[in-house]
């Protein structure tokens, strides 16, 4: 292999990014140095396996992929403004179609997902942890390999260009020979299985980490759809392991699995794909729709309203969500019959989402309502999630989907459900649990100047999309002629692009000055919040709790502020801690290389660092750590800190 | 608070509907498919829009009534579980939504996978239509002739699309005739149609199949039975025949703009899994047990001229069938004189 | 670390059991992944193109004392895990070792096996029949053969630290990963190879 088909080269854009890589890079690792901060951020940070830090750097990554799969975004918008555009050419485009959509759903949305989860739960059920803290770090590594994998993609051999859902046989070696679809089964392979633990460690937790009375109906809605999303994680990533497997066989080792000769069958891939993809879907949007339900019920100062109907409305939620992928390719001529059936499946997903939306009304109903900017997104997430739920069931109908399907009506359903669902959801927890985790607010005035740049600009940048796909516009399209007409609308909608864009930069402003200005906390319940995880101190202290607490309701915090039911009843007891590790970021490491190599076929290294991956999980296995133990005295101090007394 | 982006967004669709684009290709349909099809996106487009209606009617009044700027400072909301009633509501009235549309869909799809009503008498046109990187074949069988890149058909008469793929997955779409669907490698689907206006129609490939996926456009021309006649004629007559070298030099060029041939592709590239008697079968390339029972079934047969069917399309019985063949060359017919309507 | 007594020593600690229950769950996410490469190769059995098929290319014998292999080493696995609970170091670290010289047997068959099929012109790249048989029972083999160097590291450490709560819990997981391993072996049995021979 030459030198010039390793990086890719020929493009100003791509030597932009690879000069800002090295930039950044040598900018981290300078400031590291100068600050001396290399000792503070391997002990505290990359070896931790607290939950909370572990779901910081799951956030803190999350807001890192946002920010490339928005720039990839903007491109797309700012190549189809105009008619016959020459900013991107149809190969560059299309690679970036691809990895924004990669990006944004599997990198960005679930870890951010899977980010607050990891803060929330664990304090939400009254656990010191979770039930397994050191696999937990293992998974964020496994995620955070995968996900710089991919990134690399975009200056080293060229990224993955067969749109993100990678449609066999245009995926297959024959009609995509560059590398960029090799990186695409390894890289999600490898945080694939980072995902699949998240899913076992949270089950486990959740059903065997709970404090005393923490019975399952009195549990947060949020650690519920955790939990559901847990399962549904459990028994879909598997498929989409087998489904990268099989790619990887046909690109890497030949197989015929998808090909075009030999018995091969394209429309294997697209099943398998959509057998994940699906439940995926959901895996997102159900713990946003419990970061909904916690920030709706707190800010309308009201308890959850229907709390039982909306567990079982995400029950059914996630066993129907098996049984829709075909949704995905009723044109693929499956015949009425079969399109019928999934057809009826999909419409019913509609009525418990109904129940759910409803609930939240009436939630509000009677309530006291304050428009904080996390309630601000909870509330902007209602009515425009419902255009994205009723379009829903429109393309669910499998005969006008024949219409709708591969076209930019497509394209503007899912972000109308996406965005609102699971973006903003995520906003909505950031800014909530914000001051959690780090003691202070972020800041209201910035806040709401974000949240309406952002909820406007959504809706000018994708309902024009609905039209255009009446219209006729497909999807994936890079440039289209003047006398089609597309012209205007696409316009209409860069510049909506342009507004998210300020909105996210308001918002990463507001970070940054919030660090700087914002008044600190010394409360611990800056929302007069309802749910456990108020109920300790901000920041929160390694332990959690110093007292495990003891739950008498749902609403166990509101329940205590009100009706005098102490939570602490408890006394200080030494409290056991695993220790720090820094094997699964060496595995982390490891796997990089390992994917690495087999993305260029590169036998000895992909062996060695196959052995050294063994190696590293025997010497895990051998480790006899026995973890360490807080004192009682240590407890107390931090306690005292914590709340601001002086010692 | 929020009406501010509802208001903005129910402005933009007025001024999207008003200006612009005042015909929406998709509920613009010219055939009996596309014309259900536009019927069923209306009628959810409706229905949905009245629980859209009371979603918002609901979400107003609370958020008017409950804020908690309005309310005194010693209010204290009550616990409340929830309603079995209102429960009960809001689960059985979606149910019978959902029901209703079901009914609605299930019809309608049967309907635009069959030939469309009040056409089942005629034998439809056979047109295979395949896709390569990045363009379209059409051969007519009936009338041994080939297309790249456009698309004649007579009106009033149900063609019967046989979609396949030499490549990746393409759909091939003509929003204004009918709904879409997958040509693919491995089977062949049927999409059926008819046009019962004349006229001339985008059609195109929806799915993605690479870089020339943009530009797999081809016209959809939809003549009267008489003119299509003419045109057929003027093709076997005037056009050069297609064989194998020629075929595959077809294949590997990736943008060929408008061809003519005189024969078809199918002889001795057939499309797969192919049984249809009037086929001269080869050996599959792709091949597989189920195709080779196929093939046991359906021997080829021993002289293959005997199936052939003749070149009359059986339009209108009425209808004077074409004549002699007209002396241009068939690019002088004019694509687009429909064109701008 | 609290260890309550009532259980046995595996159980013993919170800690224990979750580790316990998480793989339990984790063998249900296999499930997920077995099921899935059982329909790949059922939609694919019939595709062979050119190439052989089941027929033609499975041969009974070695596949017998494959099951075989694997059926006697889950009983001794079995057995291991009994003599844990009995407290008898030796004789489980004997079953242990017996266990994994089988499943070594059953790689060294299947090895084998592959190679006549490659002799016999049926490899990966033949058929997408030939891909989904290689890939169901390479992903099966290539369990056993972790299993064998997980094993191998766990009877190692019960032989240095006896038994305690760790070596005792990871000896029991074990346990359940090779009878998992077992029960897939025998739906391959079953529906690769002799559907494929009848």
């Amino acid at each position: 292999m030459k030198w010039d088909e390793f990086f890719v080269t020929g493009e100003p854009m791509i030597y932009g990014a690879m000069a800002s890589i090295v930039l950044v890079t040598i900018a981290i690792i300078v400031g590291l140095t100068y600050f001396k901060k290399w000792g503070y951020l391997w002990r505290e940070w990359l070896t931790t396996v607290d939950h909370k830090r572990i779901g910081v750097m799951y956030i803190i990554s999350a807001l890192i992929m946002l920010f490339r799969g928005g720039v990839d975004a903007m491109l797309m918008r700012a190549q189809t403004a105009v008619p016959e555009n020459k900013l991107l050419d149809a190969q560059h485009y299309n690679e970036i179609f691809t990895t924004h959509g990669l990006i944004m759903i599997l990198f960005m949305a679930m870890p951010f997902i899977i980010g607050i989860m990891n803060v929330v739960v664990p304090l939400q059920i009254g656990a010191r942890d979770v039930a397994f803290p050191r696999l937990n770090a293992i998974s964020f590594w496994l995620f955070f390999t995968g996900a710089m994998l991919l990134n690399l993609s975009f200056v080293i051999g060229g990224s993955p260009d067969a749109g993100w859902s990678a449609y066999f046989p245009l995926a297959s070696l024959e009609f995509s020979p560059t590398v960029g679809n090799n990186y695409y089964s390894l890289a999600l392979q490898i945080s694939g299985i980072g995902t699949l633990l998240t899913g076992i460690n949270f089950i486990v937790t959740i059903l065997k980490m709970r404090a005393p009375g923490m019975k399952l109906m009195r549990m947060p809605m949020f650690t519920w759809s955790s939990l559901i999303t847990s399962v549904i994680i459990a028994f879909a990533f598997p498929v989409l392991t087998v489904a990268l497997a099989l790619m990887m066989f046909d690109r890497i080792f030949g197989s015929q699995f998808f090909t075009m000769s030999n018995g091969g069958m394209d429309m294997l891939w697209a099943n398998l794909f959509w057998v994940w993809g699906h439940p995926e879907v959901y895996i997102v949007i159900l713990p946003a729709f419990g970061i909904y339900s916690e920030i709706i019920a707190t800010f309308s100062k009201k308890n959850l309203y229907g709390y039982t109907s909306m567990v079982v409305s995400m029950v059914v939620i996630s066993l129907l969500s098996f049984l829709v992928w075909a949704h995905h390719f009723y044109t693929m001529g499956q015949g009425a019959m079969v399109n019928g059936f999934f057809s009826i499946t999909t419409m019913a997903i509609s009525v418990p989402t109904g129940v759910k939306i409803f609930n939240w009304l009436f939630t509000m109903r009677k309530g006291k309502i304050t428009f904080t900017t996390p309630m601000l997104y909870s509330l902007a997430f209602i009515p425009i999630f419902t255009i994205g739920g009723v379009t829903g069931v429109m393309l669910a109908m499998a005969s006008a989907d024949y219409q709708y399907h591969n076209t930019m009506f497509l394209v503007a359903h899912f972000h109308y459900v996406l965005i609102p669902g699971t973006v903003f959801a995520v906003i909505a927890g950031f800014h909530y649990w914000f001051p959690k985790v780090f003691g202070f607010k972020l800041n209201e005035r910035l806040g709401k100047h974000a949240f309406w740049w952002i909820a406007i600009s959504f809706n000018v940048t994708f309902f024009p999309l609905f039209f255009l796909g009446l219209q006729g516009m497909t999807r994936r399209m890079y440039t289209y002629s003047a006398e089609t007409g597309f012209g205007p609308l696409n316009l209409i909608s860069f510049a909506g692009a342009l507004g998210l864009a300020f909105g996210f930069i308001i918002l990463v402003y507001n970070i940054y000055y919030s660090i700087r200005y914002s008044p600190r906390e010394t409360d611990g319940d800056p929302w007069d919040a309802r749910t456990l995880e108020w109920a300790t101190s901000s920041p929160i202290p390694a332990y959690n709790f110093a007292v495990t607490p003891n739950v008498k309701g749902r609403d166990a915090l509101w329940s205590a502020k009100h009706d005098n039911q102490p939570i602490f009843d408890g006394k200080i007891e030494p409290i056991h801690l695993p220790s720090n590790s820094g094997k699964p970021v060496i595995l982390g490491g490891v796997f990089f290389v390992f994917g690495f190599a087999l993305v260029f076929s590169w036998w000895i290294p992909a062996i060695i660092s196959g052995i050294a991956i063994l190696i590293v999980l025997a010497s895990m296995s051998f480790d006899r750590d026995h973890g360490i133990t807080v004192s009682v005295e240590e407890i107390m101090e931090t306690e005292k800190k914590l709340r601001g007394e002086t010692l | 608070m929020k009406k501010r982006g509802s208001l903005l967004v129910l402005f933009m669709s007025l001024v999207l509907l008003l200006s612009g684009c005042s015909s929406i290709t998709v509920l613009d349909p010219k055939g009996p498919a596309a014309r259900t099809l536009s019927d069923t996106i209306l009628f959810s487009i409706a229905m949905m829009a009245g629980v859209l209606l009371v979603v918002y009617v609901l979400y107003v009044v609370f958020l008017v009534k409950y804020r908690g700027s309005k309310t005194k400072d010693d209010y204290m909301p009550p616990h409340e579980e929830g309603n079995k009633w209102l429960e009960a509501i809001w689960i059985t009235i979606p149910i019978i939504i959902v029901a209703v549309l079901s009914v609605v869909t299930v019809q309608s799809t049967g309907a635009v996978e069959k030939v469309a009503a009040g056409y089942e008498d005629q034998k439809p046109l056979v047109i295979y239509a395949s896709s390569s990187n990045w363009k379209w074949h059409f051969s007519y069988p009936e009338e041994g002739i080939e297309t790249v890149n456009y698309l004649n058909i007579p009106v009033n008469r149900p063609i019967e699309l046989r979609l396949y793929s030499f490549g990746p997955i393409t759909s091939l779409w003509i929003p204004q005739l009918a709904g879409q669907k997958y040509a693919m490698s491995d089977m062949v689907n049927t999409l059926n149609l008819v046009a019962d206006e004349q006229g001339s129609y985008l059609g195109r490939n929806s799915n993605f199949s690479g870089q020339g996926t943009a530009h797999m456009e081809f016209e959809t021309l939809a003549m009267s039975p008489k003119e299509y006649g003419k045109w057929v004629d003027e093709v076997k007559t005037t056009a050069s025949k297609l064989d194998e070298t020629e075929f595959k030099t077809l294949l590997s060029t990736s943008y060929v703009g408008r061809k003519t041939f005189s024969s078809t592709h199918l002889s001795f590239s057939p499309a797969p899994g192919d049984h249809s008697d009037h086929m001269k079968h080869t050996d599959m390339e792709n091949g597989n047990k189920e195709h080779q029972e196929n093939k046991a079934e359906h021997p080829v047969p021993a002289n293959p001229e005997e199936t052939k069917f003749d070149a009359i399309p059986n339009v209108n019985p009425n209808e004077p069938l074409p004549q002699s063949p007209a002396e241009d060359s068939t690019e002088d017919i004019d694509h687009t004189s429909h064109k701008g309507k | 670390m609290k260890i309550d007594a009532t259980k046995p020593l595996e159980y013993g600690s919170e800690e224990n059991s979750n580790k316990i229950f998480g793989f339990w769950i984790f063998l249900g996410a296999e499930i997920a992944l077995f099921s899935t490469l059982f329909t790949v190769y059922f939609v694919l059995v019939n595709r062979y193109a050119t190439g052989p098929n089941g027929t033609e290319l499975f041969e009974l014998s070695g596949v017998l004392w494959e099951t075989f292999l694997l059926l006697s080493s889950s009983f001794t696995i079995g057995l291991a895990v009994h003599s844990m609970r009995l407290g008898l170091k030796k004789p489980m670290m004997i079953f242990f070792g017996l266990t994994l010289l089988m499943g070594l047997g059953f790689l060294g068959i299947e090895i084998t096996e592959f190679f006549t099929y490659v002799h016999e012109g049926a490899t990966i790249s033949t058929s997408a029949f030939t891909s989904s048989l290689f890939v169901l029972l390479g992903t099966h083999g290539a369990h056993v053969s972790f299993g064998i160097l997980w094993g191998a590291s766990i009877l190692l450490q019960v032989k240095r630290q006896g038994f305690t709560l760790a070596t005792a819990n990871k000896s029991f997981i074990f346990s359940l990963y090779w009878h998992f391993l077992d029960v897939v072996w025998i739906f391959i049995f079953s529906f690769v190879y002799l559907k494929g021979l009848m």
